[in-house]
């Protein structure tokens, strides 16, 4: 079967590797589901954990779900007219207009979140809404939308696209309801589900920008995980994953797609 | 509708000037074609009239009685074929070709009878709900056809329609569209670099280079009588025959010709298939290549002139490389134009 070495040492590498990356995500489903962790699996399986974790922490499941929600509507507002226009004018700007959109996943988020604080830190009514973290969610998902939209939106000749449309007596608007938006799908249902990945696992941000009272689902988790058994931060984590798991495979699946129409 | 354009002219902000002030008009139902080399404006001429590019000021634009020059595109009602088709990719072809009827909020069952009417027209019915990109080139042009069409539009404007085809499909389709335009009864204009297609669609050619019409006609008087060596070589690829014109005489490395008339300060010009060899010839030569194109042979001839001459030689049994031949050429076929006429 293993006809050389070579072969032989690809399967150790790669077996290895899955292992490295995949024991402690079994250990700390694990733990989430073992009735006392101290004693192992034979003191018995149970998900009064998962409960409990519900109870205490479902403000925060809906917080984080509200945000991601909050977060694709403004960044779909904002990115599809930024990519749209990125894409109708290329040129030194835009490409200098589109690194600067994109500055927020160089800038550790502890920085953007300093930032803001020192901005908007004063005004009280806004420091402590919901408002003030999306901001910052925003500000670190916006690039994805962008640059997702922008791939496919280059991959097609959309100048002739929207003169022919044009010469069809289509206005500007109708041009862009009718030819830009529904041949930018792919790109706009890639960048959408990475944004909301994105915003229900962003932590570094969110971690500055929240209060006692707002707290996201990986905010909750380090709490759980400070203050609580070590049974019900790791239920947390399955908790975590039965959202995130699922937007992660919808995300894959959208950018192959929109990878597809941009060849 | 008739169309005018005078005075009008495009100036890049760089100040490349690709389009010089020019005059061009265009009667009810005539089939013009822009006929020229890459970057001669053609395409530039084409998109001012349609009103996907604003000329400078002073240019002016009119389709009849409407001067048009500052409406935009989607309120000049022309149709208009891409090179590349401009195809919607997110809509099937019926779709496509409904689309202006759309924008002009007829009513549905309007729209899809008219829709119908012209898939019928231009054989696109077993292909109507198919995807753009389920069809074939030749598909997607009659496609491209149809959608402009469809509006009625007042114009038909069409850039390169047929560039985007392979060579065998272009040929085909050619007089596909030739036929298909008359049947519209719809003045139009097309801008090609391919002489044959100019000449087998338009009823008149307008020949450009460097930025304006430099000679205007039917193909017949394009071929016949251009005005310009520039006209003479791109229509029909005409030689110069270099040597020395001394009266009616032209004199030649590989001898003498007789010129039609006086051709003093003249260059003299001629086509291959006007070059005949015949043993009677008063010009001797050297056969350096013959190539064979199926329905002739194409035979180049040195020591005549300084380059080779061509000559179309449509018997079978070509002359071989190396041979010593007879030329003769009719006075007749030689074209005299004035020199320093150099565009």
């Amino acid at each position: 079967m293993f006809k050389s070495k070579t072969k032989l040492l690809q399967l150790i590498v790669t077996l290895s590797a899955c292992a490295f990356l995949l024991i402690p995500t079994i250990m700390s489903v694990m733990a989430g589901l073992t009735a006392n962790y101290f004693k192992g699996i034979s003191s018995g399986l149970t998900l009064k954990w998962v409960f409990q974790v519900w109870e205490l922490y479902a403000d925060s499941i809906f917080l984080s779900l509200w945000l991601a929600i909050a977060c694709l509507i403004v960044t779909l507002i904002v990115g599809l007219p930024a990519a749209y226009g990125l894409a109708r004018h290329p040129g030194w700007l835009s490409r200098l207009l589109e690194e600067f959109i994109s500055l927020p996943l160089a800038v550790p988020g502890l920085a953007i979140a300093l930032a803001l604080l020192q901005l908007y830190g004063s005004m009280k009514g806004f420091r402590a809404s919901w408002a003030f973290i999306l901001v910052g969610h925003v500000l670190y998902t916006l690039p994805f939308m962008v640059r997702s939209i922008l791939a496919v939106l280059a991959a097609i000749d959309l100048k002739t696209l929207e003169e022919g449309a044009a010469s069809l007596g289509a206005s500007p608007w109708q041009r862009f309801r009718d030819i830009v938006v529904p041949n930018a799908m792919p790109g706009i249902l890639a960048g959408a589900l990475t944004v909301v990945t994105l915003s229900i696992g962003e932590f570094n941000i969110t971690w500055m920008l929240h209060t006692p009272y707002l707290k996201t689902l990986p905010v909750g988790l380090a709490d759980s995980y400070a203050s609580m058994r070590l049974e019900v931060a790791s239920a947390y984590t399955l908790v975590f994953f039965i959202l995130i798991v699922p937007l992660l495979m919808a995300m894959q699946w959208a950018s192959a797609r929109a990878q597809r129409k941009t060849k | 509708m008739t169309l005018r354009v005078t005075n009008t002219a495009k100036t890049y902000p760089d100040g490349t000037k690709a389009l010089l002030p020019t005059e061009l008009s265009v009667a009810k139902g005539e089939i013009v074609s822009l006929l020229g080399p890459s970057g001669c404006g053609k395409t530039t001429l084409l998109r001012i009239i349609a009103g996907l590019e604003t000329p400078d000021a002073g240019s002016e634009i009119w389709f009849g009685n409407d001067n048009v020059t500052s409406l935009p595109v989607e309120r000049r009602k022309v149709g208009m074929v891409f090179q590349s088709y401009a195809l919607f990719p997110n809509m099937s072809v019926r779709a496509n070709v409904g689309y202006g009827l759309k924008m002009q909020k007829l009513p549905k069952d309007e729209i899809e009878s008219r829709v119908t009417e012209v898939l019928e027209l231009c054989q696109l019915q077993e292909f109507s709900g198919r995807a753009i990109d389920a069809l074939s080139g030749g598909q997607r042009q009659r496609v491209a056809l149809a959608r402009a069409i469809a509006p009625r539009p007042r114009m038909l404007l069409l850039d390169e329609p047929l560039s985007a085809l392979d060579a065998a499909l272009r040929e085909a389709l050619r007089d596909e569209l030739a036929m298909l335009l008359r049947e519209f009864h719809i003045t139009a204009i097309f801008v090609t670099h391919d002489q044959d297609e100019a000449m087998a669609i338009a009823d008149r050619v307008a020949v450009m280079s460097h930025g304006h019409v430099v000679q205007s006609g039917t193909p017949e008087e394009l071929y016949r009588n251009p005005n310009s060596p520039f006209v003479a070589g791109f229509v029909g690829n005409a030689m110069r025959l270099e040597g020395k014109v001394a009266g009616s005489t032209l004199h030649l490395d590989g001898g003498e010709l007789a010129l039609p008339r006086d051709g003093t300060g003249h260059n003299v010009f001629v086509r291959a298939e006007d070059v005949q060899i015949d043993t009677e010839g008063p010009l001797n030569g050297k056969v350096e290549s013959v190539t064979f194109f199926g329905t002739h042979y194409r035979v180049g001839i040195s020591g005549i002139m300084t380059d080779v001459l061509t000559s179309t030689y449509a018997g079978q049994n070509a002359p071989k490389v190396g041979e010593r031949v007879e030329v003769s050429i009719k006075p007749e076929a030689l074209m005299l134009l004035p020199e320093g006429a150099e565009i």
